[in-house]
């Protein structure tokens, strides 16, 4: 099955600007379905960014963060061709990494 | 077991035998349920500030702190949100030694809606998309030196009409 | 006494003026020659004029060519658009043969690539407009494939990545001088303009009387281009949704009765409007509030 995570990181000499994109549901709990019932929440509660064996972000994330879930931020310290290693896990126990290579 | 000095890690010892799940979801109230997968796996993820109403609890939850608020934090909200699923907040500041970056949302069911981690060398700026319940103010604050800072700004939400 | 002969006098009136209608419509109708390239310049004239500051392909953003607070949303989101799974799934749905070993390929022209501007088209065999939806589910039976729901989920993901190859390239829709596609074409100008629903409103109401402006707390989209960004991935439905499926929400939200989606009145709609943006570059699939 093809990863949820979509990264772009590109490299702008000591600056990697990282974006994520993230298939997932993302419900909060608060929301009915057409019968009526509450669909259980479902929802990424954490989300580590790696580059060289360190996290350089790592995001707690509640229900409130939209369905398909983005985010944005930039470290010091990479070049392009490192390896970037994106993991999270969600309310269920669900998980899913990958990696992507810095442009 | 050993009583620590924290109640919230006793509590996830007890998860991690495995003896307390049953209490912990008679805790965990109804639809916002306690995340004992998480709990198992990571020491740090802050469930208690997320089950909390208000922004005030939710800060203290989080940071054990208050803040003050500060023009060095620079929020980029739109005036009007297009739909209140997807509202894109972000920050950038120009403070130094940013350890963390939270989102709250006043008047959502509950307040926090994210934090994030900085650690050394990454730069002290998110951007992000959030639920917004309702038209509210949405503050970000920023832990640098140890000390809180934030910045508010409302941010409408309208209920959709026929589309455009 | 006055004011009940007043009302009785008015409704005399308004009784023969219904009556008087339809014989002046008639009339109009054979009198007028269906001329589309006419048609399309004074649409086009309308909206940029109306909208100077407007470049002509920033029409095909629709509401968020209108305002800027927005615009500046819309920028955000486009950096990592929520269409791109759907994208994604298009391409390799695409790409993937169909059980008897032919793919979508094989129906199309150039292998399905870059032709979604050409959509829709009239076929003179057949004698009725061909949409580009219409003419993937037909693929699929022709292979024995079931079809799929005209709405949302298959039918959005292989528009968005059709529309996706022709990005930039102008609309570029046909009519051939043949009374039955100018009929068509006619017919979809028709049902532009008039009036239905509880509503009473027309497409023109809202996307050529008011567009910018606000209905409720939404902000309308100008008609010029409006089927551009097609498929979109609209907030309002957390999701993709086609040609098809805003033509039948919109019918829904006026209080009229939606058609069945592909209906004649919608392909020729599609057509019609289609047409007189010709000029305006693809921009699907598009992301909308």
């Amino acid at each position: 099955m093809a990863s949820t995570i979509r990264v772009r990181a590109t490299a702008n000499g000591d600056i990697t600007e990282v974006q994520a994109l993230i298939q997932h549901p993302m419900d909060s709990g608060f929301v009915k379905d057409a019968k009526g019932e509450f669909i259980p929440p479902h929802f990424i509660q954490e989300l580590t960014f790696e580059h060289n064996g360190k996290p350089v972000f790592v995001a707690d994330w509640g229900a409130a963060v939209s369905k398909d879930p983005y985010v944005k931020f930039a470290f010091k310290g990479g070049k392009k061709g490192d390896d970037l290693k994106i993991s999270w896990i969600d309310n269920k126990g669900a998980t899913d990494i990958t990696t992507a290579k810095i442009q | 077991m050993n009583i620590t000095e924290s109640g919230f890690s006793a509590t996830r010892r007890l998860v991690l035998k495995g003896t307390g799940l049953v209490a912990l979801i008679g805790l965990g109230a109804v639809p916002f349920c306690v995340s004992p997968a998480l709990a198992a796996a990571n020491d740090k993820y802050p469930e208690d500030a997320f089950r909390q109403k208000s922004e005030a609890d939710a800060i203290k939850a989080l940071y054990g702190k208050t803040a003050e608020p500060s023009d060095k934090v620079k929020m980029d909200a739109p005036e009007i949100a297009e739909n209140g699923a997807v509202v894109p907040i972000a920050v950038t500041t120009t403070l130094s030694d940013v350890t963390s970056i939270s989102f709250l949302v006043a008047e959502n069911p509950n307040a926090l809606a994210a934090s994030y981690r900085i650690p050394q060398g990454t730069v002290p700026a998110v951007a992000n998309r959030l639920k917004m319940a309702k038209t509210t103010n949405v503050t970000c604050i920023v832990e640098a030196g140890g000390k809180l800072y934030s910045a508010t700004r409302e941010v409408k939400v309208t209920v959709g009409g026929c589309g455009g | 006494m006055k004011p009940r002969f007043a009302i009785r006098l008015a409704s005399a009136m308004f009784a023969l003026s219904l009556v008087a209608m339809p014989v002046f419509t008639i009339t109009a109708r054979a009198a007028d020659k269906i001329d589309p390239e006419a048609d399309k310049k004074a649409f086009q004239k309308f909206f940029t004029e109306k909208f100077p500051k407007l470049k002509p392909e920033d029409f095909v953003n629709g509401p968020y060519s209108m305002n800027e607070d927005l615009h500046k949303q819309w920028e955000e989101k486009e950096q990592f658009p929520p269409y791109e799974f759907s994208l994604e799934a298009g391409k390799e749905m695409f790409s993937r043969p169909f059980k008897n070993g032919k793919s979508y390929a094989d129906c199309f022209p150039n292998q399905g690539i870059g032709i979604r501007q050409n959509y829709p088209y009239f076929d003179e065999k057949e004698g009725k407009v061909i949409t580009l939806e219409l003419a993937l589910n037909r693929c699929r039976e022709a292979n024995g494939e079931a079809p799929f729901s005209y709405l949302k989920d298959e039918m959005a993901a292989l528009t968005a990545y059709m529309a996706f190859t022709s990005r930039g390239k102008p609309f570029d829709i046909k009519i051939p001088n043949d009374p039955r596609a100018l009929e068509a074409y006619q017919k979809g100008k028709e049902y532009f303009y008039t009036r239905r629903g509880q509503l009473n409103f027309s497409c023109a109401t809202c996307h050529v009387q008011s567009p910018g402006e606000r209905i409720r707390a939404e902000v309308l989209a100008p008609a010029l281009g409006i089927l551009n960004a097609m498929p979109i991935y609209r907030s309002e439905w957390s999701g993709m949704g086609t040609t098809s499926r805003r033509f039948t929400t919109c019918n829904s939200q006026i209080r009229g009765v939606p058609l069945t989606p592909q209906d004649d009145e919608y392909r020729n709609l599609e057509y019609y409007l289609s047409y007189v943006s010709n000029g305006m570059p693809i921009s699907g699939p598009g992301a909308r509030p």
